[in-house]
């Protein structure tokens, strides 16, 4: 079981390692349901979320994840603190060292500030990317792989032959490229689903098929992933009106309904209820929304465990030398 | 060097006194729960519990309950992969049970277990099932029932080795 140092972007992970956090979310999770909601493992240790962007899933699931482990959670929000008064990243992150942060949970509108992070030497400890711009966001596709593996495979297993649909709007969407990548090392094939200016010009280069029309395949695949129109990321008009979207692009029940009779609806959210899914897909009982954020909770788990817990300046067969 | 300190049958024999003895000390198997500890516990768990319950002609509970999330050695270590805890609905709560493992060596391992068990519920007992007791001990931690002593050098290391996870049932010392 190889772990990285740092969880930055999905291609930290290879097959073997993604599969360890999902089978270690998995333990997790029967943990949890057998009564033992609290654990003692990460005692002492102080775990930082420092948020550079509105956050509220992903930020609280960071913080109960980190509570449930026992760890100190220091929440440092970007708005209100010394970044509004012109601190960089720079010294907020020698700050956090100063005062003994173990592990640092960041999430900044800039593409590739968590990477900074880690290479910088700033912080002693892991760096977790919570979202970078629009570019990674690893626990999001690890606990979207965690729900369909859940649904569709074992424990121990991948994605192989699953078919996933992400449809809206690809270009903008962390959440888009962590998991094409993700699901595609896992075995699943992904599917995207867009307006052409809503797909980014290296689609060319990515393991994925396109598709410009939902009605022409919903019915293939046994995953089909709305994406939130990201409108804070807009500067130019990318489609007529949001009502014209949704007719071409957005579940609904008529769509839902075309849908594999075991297929399901996952959406990362926030969600825009009448834009990218209607509410009678949203809630109804092949969305397993709730249940993402649930599991969101155990591979957070997973991921703070295996990146904090133990020690990674120690060869990998360290363990086999051990005694019982 | 490999010695073999116990065959396939002295292993067997050694479980089915032990299920003897846990019968007498409990006076039956009624309020009983077996609990091993991943990986070759578990399978000396579901030994036990075939020849208790076929000593009963009745059925004997078990599960399995990982302590990897209460060692005291994490940070000493590689990350670790999580083995299943597996309770039964029943629960532990009033329950006799008996925690169950292959070497029992620092105690460090038990008193894990015993923390685990705590966040679980509040069992009546606690007892201890061990296959070999090799002693050096770390902590004021004592067996309930052992297969057998067998005195060693900190510097040698006990082998378990138990179908399905081997192709032979042994314990070998090596060093």
């Amino acid at each position: 079981m190889k772990i990285p140092r740092h969880l930055l972007s999905v291609d930290d992970l290879t097959r073997e390692s993604a599969i360890a956090i999902l089978d270690t979310a998995a333990q997790l999770s029967q943990l949890s349901e057998g009564k033992m909601k609290k654990l003692p493992t990460l005692r002492g240790r102080a775990v930082v979320n420092l948020f550079y962007e509105d956050s509220t899933r992903t930020r609280i699931s960071f913080e109960t994840a980190a509570k449930r482990l026992s760890a100190d959670v220091i929440n440092f929000n970007a708005k209100g603190s010394s970044v509004s008064k012109g601190e960089s990243l720079k010294d907020t992150a020698l700050t956090l060292q100063a005062m003994g942060a173990d592990a640092v949970i960041i999430r900044h509108p800039s593409s590739g500030a968590p990477q900074r992070l880690a290479d910088s030497g700033w912080i002693k400890g892991p760096v977790i990317n919570a979202g970078d711009g629009t570019r990674q966001h690893p626990t999001q596709a690890l606990l979207d792989a965690f729900t369909m593996r859940n649904r569709f495979g074992g424990v121990g297993g991948g994605l192989d032959g699953l078919r996933l649909a992400i449809v809206g709007d690809i270009l903008h969407s962390r959440v888009a490229r962590s998991n094409i990548f993700l699901a595609s090392m896992l075995g699943a094939k992904v599917t995207l689903i867009a307006p052409p200016t809503l797909l980014p010009v290296e689609i060319g280069e990515w393991p994925v098929e396109v598709s410009y029309r939902i009605d022409e395949s919903i019915e293939e695949f046994d995953v089909v992933m709305p994406l939130r129109i990201q409108r804070e990321r807009m500067n130019q008009g990318f489609f007529p009106t949001e009502r014209e979207f949704s007719r071409h692009y957005g579940l609904n029940i008529d769509r839902v309904a075309k849908m594999k009779p075991e297929a399901v609806i996952l959406h990362p959210g926030p969600m825009n209820r009448g834009v990218e899914i209607d509410a009678s897909s949203a809630d109804s009982a092949r969305s397993l929304i709730v249940d993402q954020v649930a599991n969101g909770v155990f591979v957070r788990m997973a991921v703070l465990y295996l990146l904090m817990a133990g020690s990674h300046e120690l060869p990998e067969n360290a363990l086999d030398q051990e005694r019982a | 060097m490999t010695r073999i300190v116990l065959s396939r049958e002295d292993i067997s024999r050694a479980i089915r006194r032990i299920s003897h003895e846990i019968l007498e000390r409990n006076k039956g198997a009624e309020n009983l729960l077996l609990l091993g500890i991943p990986t070759r516990g578990v399978t000396l768990a579901q030994r036990l519990q075939r020849d208790i319950s076929q000593i009963e002609g009745r059925p004997v509970e078990m599960g399995s309950i990982d302590i990897t999330l209460h060692r005291d050695d994490l940070r000493l270590r590689p990350p670790r992969p999580l083995s299943p805890t597996q309770i039964p609905v029943s629960g532990v709560e009033g329950r006799d049970v008996v925690l169950v493992d292959d070497v029992f060596f620092s105690g460090r391992t038990i008193r894990a277990a015993l923390d685990a068990l705590g966040e679980i519920g509040r069992p009546a007992t606690v007892q201890l099932a061990v296959l070999v007791d090799r002693g050096h001990r770390e902590l004021p931690i004592r067996a309930d029932y052992v297969g057998k002593n067998i005195p060693t050098a900190r510097s040698e290391s006990v082998r378990v080795r138990l179908m399905p996870f081997e192709e032979v049932d042994e314990v070998v010392i090596e060093g």
